[in-house]
């Protein structure tokens, strides 16, 4: 990412430590990850920077409430074991955090450093803390007597991840359900390689089985076991399913060959890995591709596209620059890689040829008309400005649902009109009784540091519960 | 987690039944629904029909045929030997009740999911009659099974070699024109198949279903790769069906889509041949 100059460029102490990371032209060939992570150097001069407030509002501004300015004043004194274990008292998975938060939205953008310079970057100094422990091997940690209690933990995402660890350590007997081959929801399956190492994902989930946590694969409560059934065999249960089910735009061409969810073109390359040709899952690798959407997933769709040999990607957003969903960050990443934004646009049509194949995107310019309830302004369609873009594969990145099947074979479980869980915003209570919900399953999609909070507010209530029960 | 196979059997040429151990899978297992599995880390999610299932046993059958690499991968695993994933039972059960009379219609290893079908609306006390076909008689399979399992049994064959000379649905299409009164068929088999055989039953009163069979991943909604139009709405196989109204699905469309990695499929099974015949396999 490009450096903003501090306002006095002779103090370096304003200036933020540039992450090293991997030049544009040779990241877009490979699925490597694209940043490199501070040196000792870099984090000890980063970490310098903190002013250590007394009433540290960055810590307020994290879903978990890491202690930032403690676990930075550790790395200053150069302990960095004992860094890694305060963030670990409230954050199991930092080395993902680490790498994937919008930490310019939560912790970052509350630094008073922010206000007249650069904030301190938290989640590099996080990202560097959890990849020194996991070079040196993480060591078991602490867990509590056996209370003899037991969760079933629906989900293996961030948010069940999250509440599992915490459960664990309070001594319950936790056993994680997925229905995937491998655990960490969307971490596993969504995020791209490049952004987040597989490597790490699976290390983490190795940490919270070395406290006692059971994860079971291909497992789908819904149809191996009803939610009734599961509540008969566990004392508590926690459901983060997450928002699974793509969402589409309803036009014509939709279901044409080349046609890919983001979730289906995203699974296909990150949990499959048909990017590597050792790996038997196919996806089309297209020449020109189109991805529409404006968040995390559009950006990572695309570039993932450009890495498996596309000449051109471009993201089709029906808003502008400025509401994109997407972390800066992204946005600037697959900028340098060359990722054409073809921004207040909508596709209208989906057009292929006589195999049922892709063959272009029918486009109309947008207008930014009044605010709609999300406090945006909404989108209008400008007549007769319509223009077609060549492409032979399309993704759509326009969001997902709740998946349905954990409603079915069971009684009482309260669901909203978009098909979300209903449950208490504070403790994840549904109206079944015994039963807790988070993540994107409440929610609809969200971001893995907010399903973390949740994961951690529900652990606290299901042990609160277990301990009234 | 590793999923064992304790029998495998080459039922027809080309065509292999399975038996995988697989307690929690068969212990929930119904008529109508299916699996996917994976051989090992490198493979792709494969989904199969469930072709038959045991509770107590805690074990799953399912039949396949010789097509692309993964199902010639399949092919070569013997007893004893284990998948890497084996996960269901995914799909909706097929909606199972006291009908009257029922015609299934099972072409190719089609016969297949008709068979735990069969057993089903048969104990669900039906009048089941069951028509199977193949292209020849050494492609027949499951007759014997079939034979137990419904009222009456007729078989066709695309060459005469044994039964009806010509299509299955010739057959469905006399006993719907004899005026026995029908209350649903269900129809199983290749997409063209299924096509025509709803064409022919659509002008009869008669509730008409098809499993439809598609391209997916996760097999639960997740990727949505698996989408077919049905009465104009998308409907995705994996968890809205794999059953639907006959009448109302875009055939041609599902067609097409299943063609999607035609090229990339011939490819990868004439590279894994070679390696066999280099003896990397």
């Amino acid at each position: 990412m490009q450096e903003v100059q501090g306002e006095k460029p002779g103090k370096a102490k304003k200036e933020r430590t540039p992450m090293p990371e991997q030049p544009a032209e040779e990241r877009r060939k490979n699925f490597n990850e694209v940043t490199l992570g501070y040196t000792k150097e870099d984090a000890l001069a980063e970490a310098s920077r903190c002013l250590a407030c007394k009433d540290p509002k960055c810590v307020e501004g994290c879903p978990v409430n890491v202690d930032i300015p403690g676990f930075i004043q550790l790395i200053c004194e150069e302990n960095f074991e004992g860094a890694i274990e305060r963030i670990k008292a409230t954050n199991a998975l930092p080395a993902i955090c680490g790498r994937v938060c919008p930490q310019e939205t939560q912790c970052e953008a509350r630094c008073v450093l922010g206000k007249k310079s650069q904030p301190v970057a938290i989640g590099r100094l996080e990202r560097f803390c959890a990849d020194y422990e996991r070079e040196k091997g993480v060591k078991a940690p602490e867990v509590m007597p056996p209370t003899g209690k037991k969760v079933a933990v629906v989900g293996s995402g961030p948010a069940g991840l999250t509440a599992a660890a915490d459960l664990a350590k309070l001594g319950h007997k936790v056993t994680i359900f997925e229905s995937l081959h491998k655990a960490g929801g969307v971490l596993s399956y969504g995020i791209p390689e490049f952004r987040l190492p597989k490597e790490i994902v699976r290390q983490e989930v190795e940490y919270i089985e070395k406290l006692g946590v059971e994860v079971k694969p291909n497992y789908i409560i819904g149809r191996i076991k009803t939610l009734d059934e599961l509540c008969d065999d566990f004392d508590a249960v926690f459901l983060v399913t997450g928002a699974g089910l793509p969402n589409f735009m309803g036009i014509e061409g939709e279901n044409l060959n080349g046609v890919y969810s983001a979730n289906e073109f995203l699974t296909r390359v990150n949990l499959m890995k048909a990017y590597d040709p050792e790996y038997d899952t196919m996806v089309r690798h297209g020449k020109h591709v189109v991805v529409v959407g404006g968040g995390n997933v559009a950006m990572d769709a695309a570039r993932s596209a450009l890495r498996l040999g596309a000449d051109e990607v471009s993201i089709v957003y029906r808003r502008g620059e400025d509401e994109m969903p997407a972390r800066r960050e992204e946005i600037e990443h697959a900028k340098e890689e060359g990722i054409i934004f073809r921004l207040l646009t909508n596709p209208v049509r989906i057009l292929g040829d006589e195999k049922f194949n892709v063959t272009g995107v029918e486009c109309i310019k947008m207008e930014l008309g009044e605010p709609d309830k999300s406090g945006r302004r909404s989108p209008v369609p400008v007549e007769g400005t319509e223009f077609l873009v060549q492409a032979d594969v399309v993704i759509i990145a326009i969001g997902t649902s709740p998946n349905p099947i954990i409603f079915k074979g069971s009684e009482g479980l309260e669901q909203n009109r978009r098909g979300t869980v209903v449950a208490d915003e504070e403790t994840g209570a549904t109206s079944k009784c015994g039963v807790f919900a988070g993540g994107d399953a409440v929610t609809g999609a969200a971001t893995v540091i907010s399903a973390m909070g949740a994961g951690k507010k529900a652990a606290k209530a299901i042990d609160a519960f277990l301990k009234e029960k | 987690m590793a999923y064992r196979i304790l029998e495998k059997e080459e039922i027809a040429p080309s065509v292999h039944r399975m038996i995988i151990e697989a307690r929690d899978v068969a212990k929930a297992a119904k008529a109508g629904q299916f699996i996917i599995l994976r051989i090992d880390e490198r493979g792709e999610r494969v989904p199969l029909t469930i072709a038959d299932f045991e509770k107590e046993k805690g074990t799953v059958t399912v039949i396949y045929q010789e097509m692309g690499k993964t199902t010639k991968q399949l092919a070569k695993l013997s007893a004893g030997d284990y998948l890497e994933d084996f996960v269901g039972p995914l799909g909706t059960p097929a909606d199972i009740r006291k009908l009257g009379t029922v015609i299934l219609v099972g072409g190719g290893v089609g016969v297949a999911p008709i068979y735990p079908q069969a057993k089903a609306y048969t104990s669900a006390g039906n009048r089941v009659i069951s028509i199977i076909g193949a292209r020849n008689k050494d492609l027949l399979i499951l007759e014997d099974e079939m034979e137990k399992a419904s009222s009456e049994l007729y078989i066709a064959t695309d060459d005469g070699s044994k039964g009806h000379h010509g299509f299955v649905t010739d057959i469905m299409k006399k006993i719907l024109d004899s005026g026995e009164k029908v209350a649903r068929v269900v129809i199983i088999g290749p997409p063209i198949m299924m096509k025509v055989g709803a064409g022919v039953a659509s002008p009869y009163d008669v509730e008409i279903l098809v499993s439809l069979n598609s391209i997916m991943v996760d097999g639960t909604g997740m990727c949505g790769g698996c989408r077919v139009t049905v009465g104009g709405e998308t409907k995705f196989t994996c968890v809205d069906g794999p059953e639907f109204d006959a009448r109302k699905v875009d055939f041609v469309q599902l067609m097409n889509r299943l063609a999607m990695y035609r090229g990339e499929e011939t490819e990868a099974v004439e590279k894994y041949e070679a390696e066999c015949r280099c003896g990397l396999h």
